[in-house]
């Protein structure tokens, strides 16, 4: 895996301290243990509609969970668990919107392709391809003009990186020099099809960064730090009026798109590399064990994960289903739904 | 009281806000150096600056998305697109996104901004730059539809989008740019949802809308001097909020309706109207309601095609003459 294809690597420019690095192993166990127990509600048919799991893509949603300032702003895909996770929206408010309870983020009325805390800076997540690029851009101006060094992230996939979304935002961006970080997390299938198929260039963002005059950048996004370390620099350039930062960082999901898929698409020898050698939570755990963290503090780390997650499960199952008139609230900023007197 | 065109009423109502609260910020295709390709927003630039008033690419997507992340987040943003045909590149931003922000996410979302756009026919644009496109606007549930027929209106509901807090699309007649009439000066304010009685009158309610408006005006002069008609023309001025209150007392009195609409038939907001005041007031009506609007057809670009397809004067008094 190329690091970074123009020497622009950040690679031992932002050291982690221990605390940073047991904050990014936490956020990465805590991310798993959300996406498997979110994969379990579902077999057991607990679950309303459909989930987008992130399981294997955890290191590049932890790595700017612990770079990004408090108020600074997310914006991602229906894919998006871990990104809202990060941000501080809690295992219980997210299952319980996939169970579609009243204890749920947004009770039930988005679901779990919608999840949203803006007073979080998780900006919503949205599932209509590219949509949110040139959003997240919006809100990176308007960082700008009202001077306050906010930056904007907007995690997208690769399939998002052939439609027409994705060219007008970067453009956009890159001409108004917005604090902006665009990352595409390539788990190298859009839905059911390889990536690889349907794009003109090897690298889907990497490959096309020159035509926004931006720097190409293509790193392993399972490489927690790396990731942290790519995050940092990114902010750095957003907050100081660098402009936009166009990452991709390779990946790849463990299971299908959604859970209507068992991803029988890709060969099995493939899936097993990616899951047994290339698991971003296993390679983090050793690396730090083998530079000499005690494995007593991951160990701390992964039992109260297990303690958090069950607790989060049960506090969603015992909360019941939201209200029926909440269904008619919240279309106008009035808090209600009349279109006529 | 200024005479005032309804383009330089854009400028106005767009300075008055920007004036007001320094969070208004306005973005679009040639809408700052140029000053608008309808020459609509002449002069915002060299008063409030290329931080407040800027030239954006040809980026429907980006203009818009741009405008719901600026307004999420704090500002209030005013969109162009400059012709109404264009929303249909950058629709998913205006149904997905914008008109479903705040409901998707439990009401955490706000979403105040303006999308302004040149619609309507009469310019000899032909099919791609003519469309009226309110209808679409008004089938999404979330936005709010506003459709000015003269100058003050313009000004005054213009003002009021601006500074309403939920998303506004904001539709400007193009071959009305160049009408003048009596604005007022200084700040002015038109509530949104308030249809405007445009002519009052007791024998058949003409409901009108944008460009349609002075030409039941004009047909409800010639009714009365030829047939001895007396038609209440109302201007809903806004498809949602929807006065419907006004409809419906008007048509209460005069026991006819007529919608007059520049959208092709097929679900144009008349339809709704009659359905309205069909549910609502039909124990009132002593005839048949009937719509006049563009036939369901793209329009032709040369002018004796385009006239014949957009409602007429003459086709207004045809048809209310014609009523039992």
């Amino acid at each position: 895996m190329t690091k970074s294809k123009d020497k622009t690597s950040s690679a031992g420019k932002y050291p982690l301290n221990e605390t940073k690095q047991l904050e990014l192993y936490q956020l990465m166990a805590e991310c798993r243990a959300l996406q498997q127990r979110a994969h379990d509600l579902f077999m057991q048919n607990l679950v309303k509609g459909t989930t987008h799991l992130g399981l294997g893509q955890e290191a590049i949603a932890a790595g700017f969970g612990a770079a990004m300032r408090k108020d600074d702003y997310t914006f991602n895909t229906y894919r998006g668990h871990n990104h809202n996770y990060v941000r501080g929206v809690s295992m219980t408010a997210i299952l319980g919107e996939l169970m579609g309870r009243d204890i749920g983020q947004l009770r039930g009325k988005g679901g779990s392709m919608h999840i949203t805390d803006t007073t979080k800076g998780a900006m919503g997540s949205y599932a209509i391809i590219g949509a949110h690029m040139p959003i997240a851009a919006g809100a990176a101006w308007s960082a700008q003009y009202r001077g306050t060094e906010q930056a904007a992230v907007c995690f997208f996939g690769d399939g998002t990186t052939n439609i027409g979304a994705f060219h007008e935002a970067l453009n956009f961006a890159a001409i108004w020099k917005l604090p902006v970080v665009y990352v595409c997390e390539n788990n190298q299938y859009m839905e059911y099809t390889a990536i690889g198929d349907v794009t003109a260039v090897p690298n889907p963002a990497a490959d096309r960064a020159a035509s926004y005059g931006l720097t190409s950048i293509l790193v392993d996004g399972n490489d927690a730090e790396l990731m942290y370390e790519t995050a940092m620099a990114a902010l750095d350039t957003a907050r100081s009026g660098g402009g936009p930062t166009l990452i991709e960082a390779v990946t790849y999901r463990h299971y299908g798109h959604s859970r209507a898929d068992p991803g029988k698409y890709r060969p099995d020898e493939e899936v097993a590399e990616w899951k047994n050698n290339r698991d971003p939570l296993p390679l983090y755990r050793n690396k730090l064990l083998e530079a000499g963290m005690p494995e007593s503090k991951l160990a701390a780390i992964d039992a109260n994960t297990e303690e958090m997650i069950d607790k989060a499960t049960e506090e969603a199952k015992s909360s019941g289903p939201p209200p029926d008139e909440i269904a008619f609230t919240d279309v106008w900023a009035d808090g209600g739904a009349a279109w006529r007197n | 009281m200024a005479q005032l065109s309804y383009r330089d009423a854009v400028a106005a109502a767009i300075a008055q806000e920007m004036r007001r609260d320094k969070n208004v910020l306005f973005l679009g295709e040639d809408v700052a150096a140029a000053g608008g390709v309808f020459k609509a927003t002449v002069g915002l630039l060299d008063e409030f600056g290329p931080l407040r008033v800027r030239d954006t690419p040809i980026s429907e997507q980006a203009i818009l998305g741009a405008a719901m992340g600026a307004a999420m987040t704090g500002l209030k943003p005013i969109a162009e697109i400059m012709f109404s045909d264009f929303f249909a590149v950058c629709w998913d931003i205006v149904v997905n996104e914008i008109a479903k922000a705040r409901y998707m996410s439990n009401g955490q979302h706000e979403c105040p901004l303006v999308i302004r756009s040149a619609n309507g026919g009469g310019a000899r644009f032909g099919a791609q730059h003519s469309q009226s496109i309110e209808n679409w606007a008004m089938a999404v549930p979330g936005i709010k539809v506003v459709a000015p027929s003269n100058a003050a209106d313009v000004k005054g509901l213009l003002a009021a989008s601006i500074q309403d807090p939920d998303p506004v699309l904001f539709f400007e007649q193009k071959s009305m740019y160049g009408l003048k009439c009596d604005v007022p000066e200084g700040d002015y304010i038109i509530p949104l949802g308030q249809a405007n009685i445009a002519r009052e009158g007791s024998d058949v309610t003409i409901v009108a809308l944008a460009a349609m408006v002075p030409k039941a005006l004009k047909a409800a002069e010639v009714l009365q001097e030829k047939h001895g008609l007396s038609c209440e023309v109302i201007d809903p001025r806004c498809l949602v909020p929807l006065d419907t209150k006004s409809i419906l007392e008007s048509v209460s009195k005069t026991g006819r309706l007529v919608t007059v609409e520049e959208n092709p038939r097929l679900c144009g907001w008349g339809a709704e109207i009659a359905s309205i005041v069909g549910e609502e007031c039909f124990w009132n009506l002593d005839a048949p309601i009937t719509r006049i609007t563009t036939p369901h057809i793209p329009l032709a670009s040369v002018d004796v095609l385009e006239d014949l397809m957009i409602p007429s004067v003459d086709r207004i008094v045809s048809v209310v003459s014609e009523m039992d």
